[in-house]
């Protein structure tokens, strides 16, 4: 009888070297994510400038008053904006191009993989500044479009409203549509080749192969880099502080951006940042809700 | 398909693929031209490089920027690595229903936005003394959900006759882990690794946080406090951009190819 209790031991054994294994992950997570939301949440409940804090009163009092701060609800516009515009765009094109460097009869496919890819490296602050410099009013653009004549002078792009916020959209899709797109051929390469072989057999063009075999067999993928993109858009800050600075007057900052402003620019006002913070956690929150749930009806 | 269609295909990756890489050949270019090249619009390489060194190392501290971005990011790059490599394969090995359950409230943890946690983050911080420090600056993204999940993917393709195998020999299993696992994962590792590096290196809004002291600086901050002036000298602003980009640009090429394959494993 001596061999099960020994084989008990030692299950109980591996079961305990399992947790002794993922305990410094976990707590780390546990500290680190878990307990500052949850002191977010109890400083969203408090007014004050600086260290001084009192509990608000009425308690909901930061929250009713975000509605009604002219910037904060513009920067949930402009996240929107770039929510809405940006990430349809960027997933599209990824897909386009990761099902066009999957055709095996292609050339040079890992030349231009690597240069699709590689705005991947640069860092966001990196890439921001290059943006911000080619289309200043002395940058490249304007020189470029005033002598090919479709500019009399040069045109403030980053001074515009709507302009300097189209500079924002164009700047994400060229650092991160690279990064999708080898998601999806990573995703692809999962896919037996034979599969697109067979379709070219049956005469399917190459549209009805990309929406009824590409995308389909996909949508994991798919669902993962929407969930990935929604959660960094809506998070986006080096772009606005480093491109635009938010300008003009506010017309491009993301919420992460104000939220920084009012926290550690200006007289910090913790508990009003952290109202507003934890709208964005909401919103996250539900908009991957959303996603899953939309993923998983089409099955 | 038409010959047609082959063309508009190769002239869309062309396209593609110019587009992608031009701003990154422009800064290049720029960076070695003079102020007023890069306004006139020279986009050919200039013999201005050893000019614009010599100013941006004057005008900031770059080897003390330099200094700590690469400590800041090899440090937490390879204390990462292993406690969430640790952490996945306990989730996956020893699997059992508690230990599922405490992955998926792990998962969750991956919907917590970062400007959600970062004024208590600030605040403990603070009062704990680690505002301009090593510490401070790795503590809040050592362990993460994305990477636990990679590594317990990779974990669910790691053969359980090797550990059979391993245990009959007698090795202990903290041994087994480091002996057998990471070196069998290593394209899993080097993919880790990449995501890791280059996160830490290009982190901008929690070392704006913390790192309140000049000394602390990370690179980064460095290029953004350069376009804070009034007058910008564009061959040396694009050389500082130069410097920043290197590190994960090369860490990225020496590494492509097992990070494609890590990639594929965590999405599988």
């Amino acid at each position: 009888m001596s061999k099960p209790s020994m084989k008990l031991s030692l299950d109980k054994k591996h079961n305990l070297t399992g947790w002794i294994f993922l305990t410094p992950g976990a707590l780390l997570i546990l500290f680190m994510s878990f307990v500052p939301m949850i002191k977010a949440l109890i400083l969203s409940f408090k007014t004050g400038n600086g260290g001084a804090l009192t509990w608000s009163d009425p308690i909901f009092r930061n929250y009713s008053q975000m509605f009604k701060d002219t910037v904060f609800i513009q920067s949930i516009k402009n996240t929107f904006f770039y929510l809405i515009i940006q990430v349809p765009i960027m997933l599209i094109l990824a897909l386009i191009l990761a099902s066009i460097l999957n055709n095996r009869n292609l050339r040079f496919k890992g030349a231009f993989r690597t240069m699709i890819f590689l705005p991947c490296a640069t860092s966001l602050v990196a890439y921001a500044t290059v943006f911000r410099t080619l289309f200043a009013n002395n940058g490249l653009v304007n020189l470029v479009l005033t002598k090919i004549g479709i500019l009399s002078q040069p045109y403030s792009f980053l001074t515009h409203v709507w302009s300097a916020r189209i500079i924002i959209v164009l700047a994400l899709l060229w650092r991160w549509t690279g990064y999708n797109m080898v998601f999806y051929l990573s995703g692809l390469q999962n896919i037996e080749y034979s599969v697109y072989e067979a379709a070219k057999i049956d005469g399917a063009s190459p549209m009805q192969t990309f929406f009824k075999i590409t995308v389909p067999l996909l949508k994991p993928t798919i669902l993962l880099t929407a969930i990935m993109s929604t959660n960094g858009t809506l998070q986006l800050f080096d772009e606005s502080v480093n491109l635009t600075d938010g300008g003009p007057a506010n017309a491009s900052i993301t919420m992460s951006h104000y939220i920084y402003n009012l926290s550690f620019k200006y007289v910090p006002k913790f508990g009003y940042a952290a109202a507003m913070s934890f709208l964005i956690l909401i919103l996250v929150a539900i908009l991957a809700f959303v996603q899953m749930k939309v993923g998983d009806k089409r099955d | 398909m038409t010959k047609g269609k082959k063309i508009a295909m190769y002239v869309f990756l062309i396209l593609a693929s110019f587009i992608s890489v031009f701003p990154l050949y422009w800064m290049v270019c720029a960076a070695t031209n003079t102020s007023a090249d890069v306004l006139r619009g020279r986009i050919i390489p200039g013999g201005n490089l050893l000019v614009n060194v010599k100013n941006l190392f004057a005008a900031q501290d770059i080897g003390t920027a330099l200094g700590n971005s690469f400590k800041y990011s090899i440090v937490l790059t390879l204390i990462s690595l292993v406690i969430c490599s640790l952490a996945g394969y306990g989730f996956e090995i020893y699997h059992d229903k508690a230990k599922d359950a405490v992955m998926s409230v792990i998962l969750l943890a991956m919907m917590v936005p970062f400007v959600a946690t970062m004024i208590p983050l600030f605040q403990m911080f603070s009062k704990a003394g680690w505002l301009n420090s090593t510490i401070g600056f790795i503590l809040p993204t050592i362990s993460t959900p994305f990477l636990i999940m990679m590594f317990r993917q990779s974990a669910r393709s790691f053969p359980h006759d090797i550990i059979e195998a391993a245990r009959i020999d007698g090795l202990s299993e903290i041994r087994i882990f480091f002996q057998m696992f990471m070196p069998t994962m290593r394209s899993t590792y080097a993919a880790a690794m990449t995501i890791t590096f280059m996160n830490a290196w290009n982190n901008y809004l929690w070392p704006k946080v913390i790192m309140t002291n000049a000394k602390s600086v990370t690179m980064p901050m460095v290029v953004a406090n350069l376009t804070q002036g009034y007058v910008t000298d564009y061959g040396m602003l694009m050389l500082a951009v130069l410097i920043c980009t290197l590190p994960t640009a090369i860490v990225f090429f020496c590494l492509q190819k097992s990070f494609a394959e890590g990639i594929t494993g965590a999405v599988k």
